[in-house]
């Protein structure tokens, strides 16, 4: 692992640090290596700008250092009932506030009421030239000036060292329980989880996981007590089929467990693709292209993402994989990797470069932080 | 310009669309020229009716060979002077490309053009058990595509969010011509979010030619609950409550007893009108979920002691209470020949401080004020009574706007949460944030656009700005900042 070569206290000492570097990559809690290793690039290590700086629980915002661990804040929010309805992955694993904006991915519980794009009210960031730069604002809704917090998701540390972020939080819901279908193939999994999502019952999560047995489906549904069995017995209904229903622990472990990628291998470069019902047929036939129908794979979100934990062994042919998302118009963000193939984090099929190009030159003229 | 530039340039506009649907002199041209925001006017050199994305290029192409400016323009219900036409330059009329591409069900997402009008999409999802959520009380003439501009609201937008949170992908002129691509039809992405970039930059970027919106499944059932307060605190208070208790409203909204009687002189919504603060809050959701939810609800609410509580008695009922609501803002214009709206942002819990100051404000400068507004998210929205034919209203009212604005900023909230800062706020936004902030702003616009051609003169403080026509000065204008014709 490269070495840290700063660690600033404040947003005045990244200043300085930008300032001094050729080039020079933030790292957060190291969670993604893949998307923070670059070759040459100084390490700027932001774990020292933590805490919670404002939390007010009756406007539904929470303001964050960009190096608290995302576990601090979901510890804070819990107590007072509320989380973040975007279910940050790696929490356990040491994933902060920074990272998780710059890495813009989210858990199964972004179906219910979106993704931290939706979610993220405000950030502070020194740019490429070293300028403290805020957009946004600390309230729940705002339309003033360009919306700089939502080109930061997903700007993988490319745009800019975040500082602060302020996000919108919900309450919690009071109860939640999931039902599972076990064995499932493919395409009858996803015709199900179609069915139950076109009902009227409200869905926090739906995943289909990759298993021994073929497909689990996974659908975890919550809100008030008092109505949740009836709810669950009518999702059940729609499924036609045995279905096991997890409650308490067994349905709050099962999450966490999946956020934190617990069934991926620890050596597996693990990739997350963003798609739709309809073209999760297509990422299948890409893996079977290349021989790869075996590997661990989840689809998250009701379908709306995949996660692939792609083996160590078959690393060589992660540029084969690189051309047949491209062929397939997927696209691919390798949030594990191993460092050696790290440069570019992005596989597949891309959009929007002309334009990307553009504000890169606006915010990092002198490339300090690499381009994507 | 050259006369023999500029005749060479309608030329070039006219033989690429057809002298029909090239618009030149002051007649044809004079619903083009300001938006909702009467206030201003401004004349362009030419409107252009343009009837596909091919068109749309074109256009910006032959603008940007000459280096004129330009705009799109939607339904021109615009608060802020968003679509005011630049001076000289050429409006870009979106109302003809108002196909729906494509409504898929599997996906839930729709695929449009940008002169489809709101509530079109809701419609045409409804056999497959969809809606597009974001509802602005002008939804039946405003497009997808000025919505886009502005990141549109609603007032059912407490849950699902405003018109960012439900735009997928899209395709984009950028002001040289340069034709792109940018998200998909999924809700997750890679990289940089460059739509939500694009989404709210108020026309600066370029215009959105195909827009991919995500649809949602219609609510099974609704629970709408009006109560009326003897004082507008009390209904704030009676929010914070229903906050507090961890319920989350698909709605929460509140009207003061002026907008109340302007309401029920229009539509006749049935709202009591001795009432000073009227609370409308919506459960919305699957049928059990909502019982579950409403018995929670009845009791906060009853805690905060309402006069009268009013539960909708079915579809209809519920119909015309949003009726009264979703009318506010015209129906005030009944009572008065002008009337600005405001559209600031408060932290929720400041709302009662931020009634106080504005009713105390009004005073002042004797003026009017008429407060609806999306509590639940701290959304104000005063509204200035003033008659323009009267010597000096339009200045005072204009005064009491700044004002206003300012509290936001102090309060620690917005300058708008909506409407978008247009022509109308833009010294405001200098306010709100820091020269670096608003530096960082102007060096992403001038590195997608040199030229500054997109919607030039809008948002930015310091941007040179569109001449004006008729009415008095305008602050701006006193302070040197903008001029008239
Ligand atoms: C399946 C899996 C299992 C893992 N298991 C472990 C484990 O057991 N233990 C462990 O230590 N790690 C583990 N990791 C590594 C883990 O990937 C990261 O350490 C964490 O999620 C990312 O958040 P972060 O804060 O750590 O961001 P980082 O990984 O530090 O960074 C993510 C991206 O964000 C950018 N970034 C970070 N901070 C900022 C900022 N302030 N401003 C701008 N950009 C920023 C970076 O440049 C990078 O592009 C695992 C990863 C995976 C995929
Ligand atoms: C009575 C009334 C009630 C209203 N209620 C609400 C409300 O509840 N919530 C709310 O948010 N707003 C409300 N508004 C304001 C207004 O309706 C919205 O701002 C709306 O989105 C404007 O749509 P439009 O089609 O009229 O756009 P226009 O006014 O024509 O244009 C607005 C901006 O969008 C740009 N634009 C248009 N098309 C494109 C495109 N294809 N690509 C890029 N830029 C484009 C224009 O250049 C301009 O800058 C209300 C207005 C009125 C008059």
């Amino acid at each position: 692992m490269t070495a840290v070569d700063h660690r600033p206290a404040s947003a005045a000492e990244v200043v300085e640090a930008v300032g001094g570097a050729e080039r020079i990559v933030p790292r957060g809690g190291g969670t993604k290596p893949a998307l923070w290793s670059v070759d040459g690039a100084d390490v700027l290590d932001v774990s020292a700008l933590g805490g919670i700086t404002e939390y007010l629980p009756s406007e539904y915002t929470v303001t964050a250092l960009a190096g608290t661990l995302l576990a601090e804040v979901e510890a804070r929010l819990a107590a007072e009932g509320q989380y973040l309805p975007f279910d940050p992955l790696l929490v356990a694993a040491g994933s902060t506030v920074g990272g998780a904006v710059a890495a813009g991915a989210n858990g199964p519980g972004r179906l219910r009421y979106g993704g931290l794009r939706d979610f993220l009210l405000a950030v502070t960031f020194v740019d490429g030239r070293g300028e403290i730069v805020r957009g946004g604002a600390k309230v729940v809704k705002n339309a003033a000036g360009f919306d700089l917090p939502k080109l930061m998701v997903g700007s993988l540390g490319r745009l800019g060292v975040l500082t602060e972020c302020t996000f919108k939080v919900f309450p919690h819901p009071e109860s939640c329980a999931t039902l599972r279908v076990a064995g499932m193939a493919l395409d009858e999994a996803i015709e199900a989880a179609g069915r139950v999502g076109a009902g009227a019952v409200e869905i926090e999560c739906l995943d289909l996981v990759h298993g021994l047995a073929g497909w689990d489906l996974e659908i975890r549904i919550g809100g008030r007590s008092f109505a949740l069995d009836a709810r669950l017995k009518r999702a059940a209904d729609l499924l036609d089929t045995d279905v096991i229903t997890l409650s308490g622990d067994a349905d709050a472990s099962l999450w966490r467990t999946r956020r934190e990628f617990g069934w991926a291998s620890p050596d597996a470069s693990v990739l997350k693709l963003p798609l739709t019902p309809a073209t999760a047929g297509a990422l299948e036939q890409v893996l079977a292209g290349l021989d790869a129908s075996h590997v661990a794979r989840a689809y998250s979100a009701g379908i709306q993402q995949a996660f692939v934990a792609w083996p160590a062994e078959r690393v060589a042919d992660l540029p084969a994989l690189d051309r047949a998302l491209t062929g397939a118009k997927l696209t691919a963000l390798a949030l594990r990797a191993p460092a050696n193939a790290a440069n570019q984090p992005i596989l597949g099929y891309r959009t929007g470069g002309e334009l990307l190009c553009r504000v890169e030159q606006a915010l990092d003229p002198a490339g300090r932080f690499g381009r994507l | 310009m050259a006369t023999a530039d500029a005749a060479d340039f309608l030329d070039a506009l006219t033989r690429r669309l057809g002298p029909d649907r090239v618009l030149t002199g002051a007649a044809p041209m004079a619903a083009y020229e300001s938006d909702a925001l009467t206030a201003f006017r401004a004349r362009p050199r030419a409107v252009v009716l343009v009837d596909s994305a091919e068109e749309v290029v074109d256009v910006v192409r032959l603008c940007a060979a000459a280096n004129v400016p330009f705009l799109a323009r939607g339904s021109g219900t615009s608060l802020s002077g968003g679509s005011l036409p630049v001076h000289d330059g050429v409006v870009i009329a979106m109302n003809r490309l108002n196909r729906i591409l494509e409504v898929d069900p599997v996906r839930r997402t729709a695929v449009v053009e940008p002169g489809v009008v709101n509530l079109a999409v809701s419609d045409a999802a409804a056999p497959y058990g969809l809606y597009y959520s974001p509802d602005p009380s002008s939804q039946s003439v405003c497009t997808i595509g000025g919505n886009l501009a502005f990141n549109s609201g609603g007032a059912h937008c407490l849950k699902y969010g405003m018109t960012s949170n439900h735009v997928l992908g899209l395709e984009v002129v950028l002001p040289d011509g340069e034709v792109i691509e940018i998200g998909g039809d999924s809700l997750e992405g890679v990289g940089p979010d460059l739509v939500g970039l694009f989404v709210g930059s108020e026309g600066l970027f370029g215009i959105a030619t195909r827009i991919t919106l995500r649809l949602l499944p219609k609510p099974e059932t609704y629970f709408t609950l009006l109560a009326a307060y003897d004082s507008l605190a009390a209904a704030g208070e009676a929010v914070a409550a229903v906050v507090a208790s961890g319920l989350l409203p698909g709605a929460m909204e509140i009207m003061d007893n002026l907008a109340i009687e302007a309401a029920e002189a229009a539509v006749g919504a049935g709202y009591p009108l001795d009432a000073e603060g009227l609370l409308i809050v919506e459960l919305e959701g699957e049928k059990q979920q909502v019982a579950a939810e409403s018995a929670l609800l009845l009791e906060v609410v009853r805690r905060s002691k309402p006069y009268l509580e009013h539960i909708a008695s079915d579809p209809d009922d519920r119909m015309r209470i949003w009726k009264g609501r979703k009318s506010a803002f015209s129906a005030v214009g009944r009572l008065s020949p002008d009337y600005i709206v405001q559209d600031g942002v408060v932290p929720r819990s400041r709302l009662g401080e931020a009634l106080t100051k504005i009713q105390r404000l009004g005073e002042e400068h004797g003026i009017r004020v008429a407060n609806v507004f999306h509590a639940g998210d701290g959304n104000l929205h005063p509204l200035i009574l003033f008659d323009g034919r009267v010597e000096g209203e339009l200045e005072r009212a204009e005064e009491l706007a700044g004002e206003i604005l300012r509290l936001c900023i102090d309060l620690g909230g917005s300058i708008t949460g909506e409407h978008g800062v247009g022509m109308e706020k833009r010294q405001y936004l200098g306010e709100m944030f820091g020269e670096a902030d608003l530096d960082a702003m102007r060096r992403i616009r001038l590195a997608i656009d040199p030229a500054e051609l997109a919607n030039r003169g809008k948002m930015f403080p310091d941007a040179e700005a569109p001449a004006l026509l008729s009415h008095g000065p305008h602050p701006l204008e006193a302070a040197g900042v903008i001029s008239r014709e």
